[in-house]
């Protein structure tokens, strides 16, 4: 750049120009307890709606007055800087949240109608409906078969055993494993690769035939190839199954997403189109950390 | 939308610079370029040979400068991902630069008018309003490159009224040449000449409305190019 550097002296010299900074950027406490989600965070007709939720850990609050709507066969990203209350609010989403003694959940999330932390509603078969994918491979401790089998089974999805054997098939196939585990289906799940067990836990998830698909951090742990079938993968389901994906990869949210929403101090500050948001984000705190302006 | 684009304020130092450097390279560019144009015009005006072959000489360095830019972005691009604010200063920075090279086009070839002129040795008779038409593009260009500079969204919107003064001066300037190449036939190559200098005088304002619409885009984040169709379709 020496041909440039001695053009300056001749050119607009840096007197000329504006300092880049106007204002600092604005403080975490600065976000109001009455804050308003900036974006499109509602939606007419959605599959999922949430209103006014709030969660605490004992006495300490994580998510604050979030309202937000998922379309169906959508993918939505949820991004935010760590404990920002993104995957505490994923995990309201299919009452992973019970399982933890200090967790309070309040306010409204109602999937199709139905509110899914009504009494008369059974976890478990919300679960089916409402399937999660997590940051860490879990296969069970059996074969592949059995992995993605179990959970039709215990469902009581299906009676005989040829219908088993397809939607197991067919689960697999969905995934993007079955040609790379076709030959060994007894073989065990936990003896595949990282990227092929994070596929099977999809293909197990799948096989319930469930409406939505969490995913929370599912690229973490794996290699780039692994991630870009990963990635492959999400933009295939989309077509039959709406995904809530928490990422901490923002390209990742960008090339997967059609929405986004962006987490800060268990606030939800915006919610838009992800391509939107990406580059012309409304929110100061979102456009500073899609920048990397804050950790 | 937020108009405080804070580049200095990332996580990465190292990012800043790379940002500011960009910023300050394109500025380093159009600043030279704006020298050329105020050159180019003022040697076609007073009949400087050497300094329109100043002009001439400096057009390869706007190239160079070109090319380094465009290396330094497509770098950024690859390393940083950038998003928002950063990823619209590059494209702006991109867009501009390619802007600002044609400009360094238009004003070697007004110096190389200014010296065809000088070789034909006789007074020309496009003087007053190519002076006129100069001022204006020399105001145009230094506001444009201001409004870069400063982020200045205010005075970026004001290019393309000022754009329209210098089309309407140039339409009024066409017809009276042609009027002269009429009535004196003798001086056409000569004001030939002239029309194609005042030519890219006018082509040089419509480079300032592509980098103030750039400018807009950089700070907002409206893509402002092509209003009039885009209410036509939306009229649809």
């Amino acid at each position: 750049m020496a041909g440039i550097n001695t053009m300056i002296d001749e050119g607009r010299t840096q007197d000329d120009v504006a300092p880049l900074t106007a204002v600092e950027m604005p403080r975490q406490e600065s976000i109001d307890e009455n804050y308003e989600t900036v974006g499109s965070p509602l939606l007419h007709n959605p599959l999922v709606k949430t209103r006014n939720v709030n969660v605490f850990y004992a006495e300490k609050q994580a998510i604050f007055n979030v309202n937000l709507d998922i379309a169906k066969n959508e993918v939505i990203a949820m991004i935010g800087p760590s404990g920002c209350g993104k995957s505490t609010f994923l995990r309201c989403l299919n009452r992973m949240n019970d399982t933890i003694d200090t967790c309070r959940v309040q306010g409204d999330i109602v999937l199709e109608g139905q509110d899914i932390y009504d009494r008369s509603v059974d976890a478990v078969e919300l679960r089916a409906r409402v399937g999660i994918v997590f940051q860490k491979p879990n296969p069970f401790p059996k074969s592949v078969y059995e992995n993605v089998a179990y959970g039709p089974r215990i469902h009581g999805l299906v009676n005989r055993k040829s219908d088993l054997d397809d939607i197991v098939e067919d689960s697999l196939k969905r995934a993007g494993l079955w040609e790379e585990v076709k030959d060994e289906l007894e073989g065990s799940g936990t003896g595949l690769s990282g990227g092929q067990q994070q596929r099977l836990c999809i293909a197990r998830t799948i096989a319930v035939s469930p409406d939505i698909i969490l995913m929370d951090e599912p690229c973490s742990a794996l290699d780039p190839i692994a991630t870009a079938k990963i990635e492959e993968l999400i933009a295939e389901l989309r077509e039959n199954y709406t995904i809530a994906i928490v990422t901490h990869n923002m390209q990742q949210a960008a090339r997967v997403s059609s929405r986004t929403a962006y987490f800060h101090l268990g606030k939800l500050i915006e919610v838009g189109e992800t391509e939107i948001v990406f580059t012309r984000p409304v929110h100061p705190l979102t456009e500073a950390y899609i920048t990397g302006r804050f950790g | 939308m937020n108009k405080n684009l804070n580049l200095d304020k990332h996580i990465s130092s190292q990012f800043n610079d790379d940002l500011e450097r960009v910023k300050t390279h394109v500025l380093a560019m159009g600043g030279l370029v704006e020298a050329q144009i105020n050159d180019s015009i003022t040697a076609l005006i007073e009949g400087n040979a050497s300094l329109a072959q100043k002009v001439r000489d400096k057009e390869r360095a706007i190239n160079s400068m070109e090319l380094d830019i465009d290396a330094e972005c497509a770098t950024i691009l690859a390393l940083r991902q950038p998003a928002a604010s950063d990823l619209r200063l590059l494209i702006a920075a991109l867009k501009s630069i390619t802007d600002i090279e044609r400009m360094g086009d238009e004003a070697k070839r007004i110096a190389s008018f200014a010296l065809k002129l000088l070789e034909d040795g006789e007074a020309w008779t496009g003087y007053k309003e190519f002076n006129k038409i100069g001022e204006r593009v020399r105001k145009m260009t230094s506001d444009t490159f201001n409004s870069f500079a400063r982020f200045d969204v205010e005075l970026a919107r004001t290019i393309g009224d000022q754009d329209r003064s210098v089309d309407t001066a140039y339409h009024a300037a066409i017809q009276e040449l042609l009027s002269q190449i009429s009535d004196n036939p003798e001086n056409l190559i000569q004001n030939m000449n002239v029309m194609w200098s005042l030519r890219s005088l006018e082509r040089i304002g419509d480079h300032c409305i592509n980098i103030a619409e750039y400018v807009i885009y950089l700070v907002e984040g409206d893509d402002v190019r092509h209003a009039k169709d885009k209410a036509k379709e939306k009229k649809k």
